[in-house]
């Protein structure tokens, strides 16, 4: 194991005297240093008294543990603290705007925690006799219904647990449909350098090989590139829209009926469906299957607070082959129907995904949030992601190049490259720049399409004041890199740890702690 | 003993029968600090534009191609333990890996250094 921490290297902390001298414990007023939790708990103490073991006969066949193992023990107030203390260093919707493109850090609304804590839903076993919860099946057949008429679509799999596991889902239905007509041969899926990068990876899980559709300049899907390409060995495509530059693909339909003729299917990934809801239904556009992320368009926790959750809509044609388990309801009741109970019913679907019904705690809350908007909520929802992410792009675009802007407004994120930045300066100085002020940046390096890409997606349910605020910081910093200013270079400077060596990190990772060696065992 | 080059930035080196393929200079400084290189088994037969290598950086993952069809003979075992000789020597040492060409005439569809060059000023 070379890659243990032999060295007891550690990421610099700001020095001594960088801020106003050091100080005897290593803490910064409030902000405590915290050692990890095997440097201060000791294999000595516990927290909790456990009654001697059981004397009796081992009937492990001696392999029974020879070692002790080693865990480090704490008193119950020590464990507290030392999460508080790490929690402290770490940034949360809760603090703060959480501009990561691509992601939709929205507000987590407290309703929606309210209902999912009800003890109906909270305390439910998933193996509840069917009779016995049927509040909560009804929670999932609502929520149901709401996804299939706001995306325009014919039925819905509600069990995927997050937008890959859902990506995963469409693209085995896509395959099932093929194999069902005898098209084995339909191998590849095409998918635009635009899309989602989860995009090519479930692609070539699923055993499709996976082909690039160029961009246009104008951050697009190359309509005659794609047209050029479609053929009998192509499965389909893999379309992200609005796309991850931030822009609404006009195409759509065109895209659509062109991949149909030629005997394909088209995946849309629905991770950016925020900002269109309410406003556009993809069943419109011709979709056959897409994923919702209800951990980002219908506001449920994610980022460390998770899980996600990732629902997906289907077309008529690929309804079939859609996975069990799912619930009806037949007179009164609501039914789960699954291997036993599908039948001829629904015969050809592909199997499943997961053992039970899904995220049952994320439906509800999808579902609180769906109804506390309503249909006029929701499309304020799309409009105000909208007008924040062009309130962003417009009031940036002198101090940071902004590759798309001239082709009109952009969607729900806005977009910027390195373009212009100073030799040796880079967009990740900018990133790093933005947690001085108390920022979590934005995503980077990410769509590939743009050199140094900044991506940021401020989301509906920021105000103007705290936008102004994040903007007057973003200009700041962007500022400092045109100009040169070396102490950008070496941001963060005020976070609990200096810039990391993401380089060392990744080429030497540190994986596994270890005790350092005693002096005495030295001797 | 020549050398050619791709659009896709990499260069095959030509000695005989036997090739040598790397990422140029270009591509490495574009790629950053290179953190990972997986380079194709002995034995694996490519064709021209196949994906042949992997190479991460702290920036992004991308494919290497096949520059021209054959047989590889060897990747380059030292990249595993050390993945920065593709940052200090690109064309040298941080080489990906060796093959047998399939057909020693392809690579005169390829750019020869001047025209690389060229290329890479209007990049």
């Amino acid at each position: 194991m070379s890659n243990i921490n032999q060295s007891g290297w550690r990421p610099t902390t700001p020095q001594a005297g960088e801020a106003s001298g050091g100080t005897f414990t290593g803490n910064r007023a409030l902000m405590l240093e915290e050692p990890l939790i095997f440097e201060i708990g000791s294999t000595e103490t516990t927290g909790v008294d456990f009654g001697e073991a059981p004397s009796g006969k081992s009937r492990l066949g001696g392999l029974e543990r020879s070692r002790t193992i080693g865990l480090p023990g704490l008193s119950e107030p020590e464990a507290v603290r030392h999460y508080t203390r790490l929690s402290r260093q770490n940034y949360a919707i809760d603090l703060g705007l959480f501009p990561l493109g691509s992601c939709t850090m929205k507000h987590n609304p407290r309703l929606n925690e309210r209902m999912a804590r009800l003890p109906g839903f909270a305390d439910l076993h998933p193996l509840t006799p069917v009779d016995a919860c049927q509040g909560a099946f009804e929670v999932i057949h609502q929520l149901a219904h709401w996804l299939v008429t706001l995306t325009g679509m014919h039925s819905v799999a509600m069990s995927p647990k997050a937008g890959a596991h859902g990506e995963l889902c469409g693209v085995l239905a896509i395959r099932a449909a093929l194999d069902a007509k005898g098209q084995q041969a339909r191998k590849v899926l095409l998918v635009p350098e635009s899309a989602h990068g989860t995009n090519p990876a479930t692609a070539a899980f699923a055993g499709f090989s996976v082909e690039d559709i160029p961009a246009t300049e104008a951050g697009r899907v190359n309509l005659e590139a794609l047209k050029a390409r479609l053929g009998p060995d192509v499965a389909g495509v893999m379309i992200t829209n609005p796309n991850t530059c931030g822009l609404f693909e006009p195409d759509m339909r065109e895209i659509s009926e062109a991949v149909h003729a030629a005997g394909g299917f088209v995946y849309c990934d629905g991770a950016n469906f925020n900002a269109i809801v309410g406003r556009v239904r993809p069943g419109d556009l011709g979709i056959d299957a897409m994923h919702i992320n209800l951990h980002k368009t219908f506001s449920t926790p994610h980022g460390g607070g998770g899980p996600g959750s990732g629902p997906v809509v289907f077309s008529e044609a690929l309804t079939p082959y859609a996975p069990l388990p799912f619930v009806e309801k037949q007179g009164e009741q609501f039914v789960l129907v699954e291997e036993e109970t599908a039948g001829e019913h629904h015969a050809s679907s592909f199997g499943r995904m997961v053992a039970f019904h899904g995220q049952m705690g994320m439906f509800t809350r999808a579902l609180t949030y769906i109804l506390s908007h309503g249909a006029d909520g929701l499309r304020q929802v799309a409009e105000d992601s909208v007008l924040n992410a062009n309130y962003i792009l417009r009031s940036m675009e002198d101090v940071l190049d902004a590759p798309f802007a001239k082709s009109g407004p952009c969607m729900h994120e806005a977009i910027f490259s390195d373009k212009g930045l100073p030799e040796g300066f880079s967009t990740i100085d900018v990133a790093k720049g933005l947690i001085d002020e108390g920022f979590h940046p934005m995503t980077v390096y990410f769509p590939l399409v743009v050199h140094g890409a900044m991506l940021v997606e401020p989301t509906e349910t920021e105000s103007k004041a705290t936008l102004d605020q994040f903007i007057g910081a973003f200009r700041s910093v962007a500022a400092r890199a045109r100009n040169g200013d070396p102490t950008v270079k070496t941001a963060p400077h005020h976070a609990p740890r200096r810039r990391l060596d993401e380089t060392l990190a990744a080429r030497k990772p540190v994986l596994v702690w270890k005790a350092p060696v005693r002096a005495e065992a030295a001797e | 003993m020549s050398r050619y080059f791709t659009e896709d930035h990499e260069w095959i080196q030509v000695d005989g029968e036997v090739a040598t393929v790397g990422i140029t200079d270009y591509a490495q400084s574009q790629l950053g600090d290179i953190v990972f290189v997986e380079t194709p088994e002995a034995g694996k037969t490519v064709s021209k534009g196949d994906d042949a290598a992997v190479v991460e950086s702290v920036k992004a993952a991308s494919d290497v191609y096949a520059p021209v069809a054959g047989t590889v003979i060897e990747g380059n075992a030292a990249l595993a333990d050390n993945p920065a000789l593709v940052n200090e020597d690109p064309e040298g040492e941080g080489w990906f890996f060796k093959l047998t060409l399939a057909d020693a005439g392809e690579v005169s569809s390829l750019m020869d250094e001047a025209a690389y060059k060229d290329f890479v000023s209007k990049l």
